[in-house]
Parts: C-alpha cells; sequence; structure tokens
C-alpha cells in the first residue's frame, strides 16, 4: 500500500525545465511517464531500516543558482584536495551543486571517441547512445517512488562512454560540490565501457558546508560489455542533516569485470545499494566497502551481488565502524539465480562498535537457486575491546590515539586492497578525519 | 644519577568485588633485579596488572609510587610515560597495525611535539634490536601479534621493552611456554637492559629462567602477599625443594589466594 503524497514540481514545470535544458523528447517523456508514475510508486524498503520518516520528496528549489569558479586554484579547499592540479591533460569533470562548472578531456581520449561530459550535454549532443542506455537496463524509473522522482527530476551528473577496444590507463575523475544549503541533488552517473574496453572512474560528493537539509537521490548505472572492465571508485562525505538515497548498480556482458570501491563517509542519513548484476557468463563483480558512520545518523548498506550467468565471480567485503550514537544496518546479499551453474558468491561484513550508543548490524545472506556453485560468508559485529586499547595504552600510547590505531587497523583489510591508489589515499585521510 | 624507585606498599587489590592482593610490599630501584616467584593463584600476576592499570583490577587500599609520584592516580598510557612498562603474559593481538606503527607510535607518544624520532633513525633502531633478539625482520610489518606464535609474542614483548627503555619493568611470566633457545634469547634482551637506570620485577613459576638472569633480590607470594624475601639462593632452595617447607614454616595449608590460614 501506498501513501500518497504531493510532490513539489509539476509536470508543467518537468516539461518546462526539460525544454529549457534543450532535452531531446524521448528525454522529457521518460521524466514525464516518471513523474506520473512517482506519486503512486511505493517507497524503497530497505531492510531493518525504517525510511517512512525520512524525508525525499519534500523541498523548495529544484535548480540553485552557482557561479563557476574562475579556475581550479578556486576551488575550495577540501576539493582542491583531491585533484590534481599540477596534472595537464586530464580528465576531470566538477559539478557545483547543479551547475556544470569544470570539464576537461584530454586530446588522446578525444582522438579515441571517449565521451566524457555533464549528462545534459550528453543529452543534447549524443542522445542516441544516452537513450540505449539510460534508466535501461541498470536502474529502472518504475522500481519504487525514489527512481521514479530521480528520472523525473533528473538536475545533474555525467555520462561516460568508452568505445570499444580503448584501454584508459589514467582514472578519469568526477567531482560533485554541495556547498548551497538549499541545493538538492538528483544526480546520474552513466558509465558505458563497450566490449573489450577498460576504464578507472573516481567521483567524490563533497559538501563543504557544515550542516545542510539537502535531498540527494543519486543514481550509478555501469554498463560492462562484453570483456569490458570498469573499476569505479567513490568517497562520499555528504554534510549532517543531508538525506541521502545512493543507488550504485552494474551489469556485467560476458566475461565483463566491475570493482567498486566505496567509501561510504556521508555525515547525514544515508540509504546505499550497490548492486552487481553478473548477467555474462564468466563475469566478475567485487564490492569494496569502507564506512564511518558518526554522530546521531541511521544508515543503511545494502550490498547485492547477483548471478545470471555461468562461472560469474561475484565478492562483497566491508567494513563499517560506528561512532558516537550512529546506528548502521549492513546487508550483504549473494544471490545465485538457477542456471548459473559454477558460480562463486563470498561476502564478508564486519562492523565495530566504538561507544555504548552506537549500533551496528550485519546480514548476511545467501539466496541460493542452483545446485552446482560454491558460496560463503562472514558477519561479525562488535564492540572496541577494551584489553586491546589496555595493551596500546601500557606502551604508553594515548586512548585516542589508540582508538585510532585500532580504526584504522579495523579498516585497513578493505582499504589496503582497495584497487584504485586516489580512492585509497583519500579514504585514508577522510577516515583520519572522521576518528579524530 | 641513580635509576628510579618503585614503592607498593600495602596494596589490597579486588577482582570483580574479591580481594587477591592483600597487603603487599615491595620496592623496586634502579639497577636492582627483582623476581616473585609462587605457586599459581597466588596473586603475581594481579600485583603486575595492577600496578600498569588494567581496567579489570581495582586498588582497594594501599599505595604505589614512582619516585613519590602516586601511579594510582594515573591513567595507563601516563603510567607508561612515566617509566613503566609491563611485559604481558597474554599480549593483545591488534589487527590491521603493523608492529613497526604501533612501536612508532608508542616511542613518539614520549616526545614533545614535533620532536619525533625520525623514521629512518626508527627503522635502523628497530632492525638492530630485532636482529639482536634473533628475529625475523618481516616482523616489523606483520600486524601486532596477529598469528604470532607464542615464542615470537614473547620476543615481541622484549623487543618492546628494548625500544622503549623504561626506568623499571615488570615481566609478567616471560618465560612460559618458551623453548630453551628462546629463553636464552630472551633472556639476553633483559640482561643488556640491566643498568643503574633500569629496575626489573620478573614474575615466575620457574627457576629456570633465573639461570640466565641473576635476581639481586627473590620474594616469594602467597595468599595474595609477600612471604618471604631472600637473595638467588632463595630461588635456588625452591627449585631443589619446592614451596612445602615454606608453607610449613608459616603455617599455611593452601596457598591460593582465598585460603587463609
Amino acid at each position: 500500500m501506498t501513501t500518497e503524497i504531493k510532490l513539489p514540481f509539476d509536470k508543467e514545470y518537468v516539461s518546462s525545465f526539460s525544454k529549457d535544458m534543450g532535452e531531446p523528447a524521448w528525454l522529457t517523456e521518460l521524466r514525464l511517464n516518471a513523474l506520473a508514475n512517482a506519486e503512486n510508486l511505493a517507497m524503497p524498503k530497505p531492510d531493518k531500516t525504517k525510511i517512512d520518516k525520512w524525508n525525499f520528496t519534500q523541498f523548495e528549489k529544484h535548480i540553485v543558482g552557482s557561479e563557476d569558479f574562475a579556475s581550479l586554484n578556486d576551488l575550495p579547499e577540501d576539493v582542491r584536495n583531491l585533484i590534481d592540479l599540477e596534472a595537464g591533460d586530464q580528465n576531470l569533470y566538477i559539478q557545483r551543486n547543479n551547475r556544470p562548472t569544470h570539464l576537461s578531456v584530454s586530446k588522446e581520449l578525444q582522438g579515441k571517441g571517449v565521451i566524457f561530459t555533464d549528462i545534459f550535454t550528453a543529452a543534447r549532443e549524443h542522445s542516441d547512445l544516452l537513450q540505449k542506455y539510460f534508466m535501461k537496463d541498470g536502474v529502472k524509473t518504475d522500481e519504487h517512488r525514489l527512481t521514479a522522482l530521480h528520472a523525473a527530476l533528473l538536475n545533474g551528473g555525467a555520462f561516460l562512454y568508452v568505445p570499444k577496444n580503448v584501454e584508459i590507463a589514467e582514472p578519469i575523475q568526477a567531482v560533485y560540490i554541495h556547498d548551497n544549503k538549499e541545493a538538492n541533488l538528483f544526480n546520474h552517473v552513466l558509465v558505458v565501457a563497450d566490449d573489450n574496453s577498460s576504464v578507472t572512474y573516481v567521483e567524490n560528493y563533497v559538501s563543504t558546508v557544515e550542516e545542510a537539509n539537502g535531498i540527494f537521490n543519486i543514481v550509478t548505472e555501469v554498463i560492462a560489455n562484453a570483456n569490458a572492465k570498469v573499476q569505479y571508485g567513490a568517497v562520499d562525505t555528504l554534510a549532517k542533516g543531508t538525506t541521502a538515497y545512493v543507488n550504485r548498480r552494474g551489469v556485467a556482458g560476458r566475461d565483463a569485470r566491475i570493482e567498486w570501491a566505496l567509501g561510504l563517509m556521508n555525515d547525514g542519513n544515508t540509504v546505499s545499494e550497490n548492486t552487481t548484476n553478473l548477467v555474462g557468463d564468466g563475469s566478475f563483480g567485487d564490492t569494496k566497502t569502507v564506512v564511518v558512520g558518526r554522530g546521531e545518523q541511521t544508515q543503511n548498506f545494502t550490498t547485492k551481488v547477483i548471478h545470471f550467468g555461468k562461472n560469474s565471480e561475484g565478492y562483497i567485503l566491508k567494513h563499517g565502524v560506528m561512532k558516537d550514537s550512529a546506528s548502521s544496518i549492513f546487508n550483504g546479499i549473494g544471490k545465485i539465480e538457477h542456471g548459473a551453474t559454477k558460480s562463486n558468491a563470498e561476502q564478508e561484513s564486519r562492523v565495530l562498535m566504538l561507544s555504548e550508543k552506537a549500533r551496528g548490524d550485519a546480514n548476511p545472506i545467501l539466496l541460493i537457486d542452483e545446485d552446482d556453485v560454491t558460496a560463503g560468508h562472514a558477519a561479525s559485529v562488535g564492540r572496541v575491546d577494551p584489553l586491546q586499547l589496555y595493551y596500546l595504552m601500557s606502551r604508553g600510547i594515548s586512548q585516542k590515539e589508540a582508538e585510532r590505531l585500532v580504526i584504522h587497523g579495523f579498516l585497513a583489510p578493505v582499504v589496503n586492497a582497495l584497487p584504485i591508489e586516489g580512492v585509497k589515499r583519500q579514504l585514508t585521510a577522510v577516515i583520519e578525519r572522521k576518528v579524530k | 644519577m641513580a635509576g628510579s624507585v618503585l614503592t607498593i606498599k600495602d596494596l589490597h587489590v579486588a577482582i570483580e568485588g574479591k580481594e587477591i592482593l592483600k597487603g603487599v610490599n615491595l620496592e623496586i630501584k634502579g639497577g636492582e633485579i627483582h623476581a616473585i616467584m609462587g605457586p599459581n593463584g597466588t596473586g603475581k600476576s594481579t600485583l603486575s596488572s595492577a600496578i600498569m592499570g588494567h581496567p579489570k583490577y581495582e586498588v582497594t587500599g594501599g599505595s604505589i609510587t614512582l619516585d613519590g609520584k602516586d601511579v594510582l592516580e594515573m591513567e595507563v598510557d601516563e603510567r607508561a610515560q612515566a617509566g613503566l612498562f609491563l611485559a604481558m603474559q597474554y599480549p593483545s593481538e591488534i589487527s590491521g597495525v603493523t608492529n613497526a606503527d604501533f612501536l612508532r607510535s608508542a616511542i613518539n607518544s614520549r616526545m614533545e611535539e614535533g620532536n619525533e624520532i625520525s623514521l629512518m633513525k626508527f627503522i635502523r633502531k628497530m632492525d638492530s634490536k630485532m636482529e639482536f633478539l634473533e628475529m625475523d625482520l618481516d616482523m616489523a610489518q606483520r600486524y601486532l601479534n596477529e598469528g604470532f606464535s607464542g615464542g615470537e609474542k614473547k620476543r615481541n614483548e622484549i623487543l618492546q621493552l628494548m625500544m622503549l627503555q623504561p626506568k623499571i619493568a615488570i615481566l609478567d611470566e616471560i618465560d612460559s611456554g618458551l623453548d630453551i633457545d628462546a629463553l636464552k634469547v630472551v633472556s639476553k634482551g633483559i640482561n643488556e637492559m640491566r643498568g643503574e637506570d633500569f629496575g626489573c620485577l620478573i614474575i615466575t613459576h620457574y627457576q629456570r629462567l633465573l639461570n640466565y638472569i641473576t635476581p639481586d633480590h627473590v620474594h616469594v607470594m602467597m595468599q595474595g602477599r609477600v612471604v618471604k624475601s631472600g637473595g638467588p639462593e632463595l630461588a635456588q632452595r625452591l627449585e631443589s625443594e619446592g614451596y612445602d617447607w615454606i608453607k610449613q614454616e608459616l603455617g599455611i595449608e593452601d596457598e591460593t589466594v582465598g585460603q587463609e590460614a
């Protein structure tokens, strides 16, 4: 059963916004259909977290005005730290709230036919290609109210297309800056790696405001076609007070690989879903997730790998630390569909609670519809061991420093295994900041 | 200048409401090596834990001072910074923290900010101590005590002792579970520390360790008290005759804590 809602934006607004952005007719139509559905569709139901009181639908502004930065040197410090200002010919997209504010794509990649641009430009200039993949095989508009709202109110994002046989060594980077308290973001990232290509994409959602009530409805789709390889890194650091729904989903074709390296470090309430559909035979999915929760926030992290293809391999590894009164649910789901013979689904979730009031729960779930497979799971939830702290302190290390060492140590097996150096470095810095 | 003095006076300690130590008196000075011997369950390890500030042990009476400063008022890390060290019977395993990172944090905790030990100097020092203790140099990069064998853990405790150079060290059953070669190495490390500025309290069941480290003073604990003290010859007599003669001399039937005479 669904509750009726009144959406803050109607179809006249949506169609005129779409027109102002110069969008092709298919996209306008997709938005309007989604908007019509949004009222009737149910909210998503993340397992074991009640989100019916969370505000995902009521807000004032769909678009906030943002100035461009005069140069990369004028970026806020928190953002400058994320990028390499010295790099000459780099591939970098920066978005300020809803506004695309910087884009550079190297000559080399342009020459190879790589497309990397903001989502609106993609809709105008690469309409057919975008239409082929946008909310088709990955995330669908009518899954629930939030995916419908996302499509209807899409107001930011990026599109990355890597043509067949193109292998890109350097990471491609996107930074989504949130620096306006009135901003709400419906951001869509679509990464398509065509046959035999390979690419690494790294993104940051970074708030430079201390606290804001913004709504973030973020969808990522990664399409890895036959034998393609995508490494997808993300470090989310949205501010306290924000409400976020983050859905990152990958679809792996035959022999394709999708590797996720996720640092989910928001300070607001967050529902984060990460799903990898191993559709092709011999496909491979690997998710490594690191979480630090603090303050009063409530979060739900659901990581899912679904095996359709034969000989597909899926790995989930996530470690989370909960401080203060933070509470989190870690759902790990490995699902092997009938026919996905010789597949392997492995997962490990570990949660460390640092205070009496912190809450963490790990739910490992294996759903297996095929006999000829292998699967395994490990999960643990525990409090920091006072004897470990005693041991460290008995060598002169202060309690704070001892806790810091234990937390870094707890997260290290995931951080050290992250496939992308830049994400590893950024995450270490964010963890340092959050556990201090 | 002469070393530090650790003074324990009439110390009473309880765990979960049960009194284990019932008035321990002891003084350890720089330059001295003391050994506390005694059968199981007489309060030896409780004494070491209480000195270091183990969270489960409650001091219910008496005092511990280091050079006149009240140790019982200090947090665990402050006790270490004041110059105390405890080689633990069961060192914790800490995943994800390398031995080297841990030891560097420990050394730097004693330094003024901005005056930390340089990485090169630290590595040189650590390598040389590890070689001295015949440890595999790879152990610097292994996670602290994780997957270490019993003998490796004990060596690692002595490595920490040599790196941190405390004024007074307590070694709680550093010899248990060691084969003779490891025992010799551990003893070599402790003997290397010997000097005017270093006082040591060795807690052990066995005379065996004292063949390699000659103590200046030997104490016997029973029923939560030091019941007899003497020189190195006391340890030898315990080795050949056991504890029964002391029990007879003092009229003790059961030496463990809670069995009053």
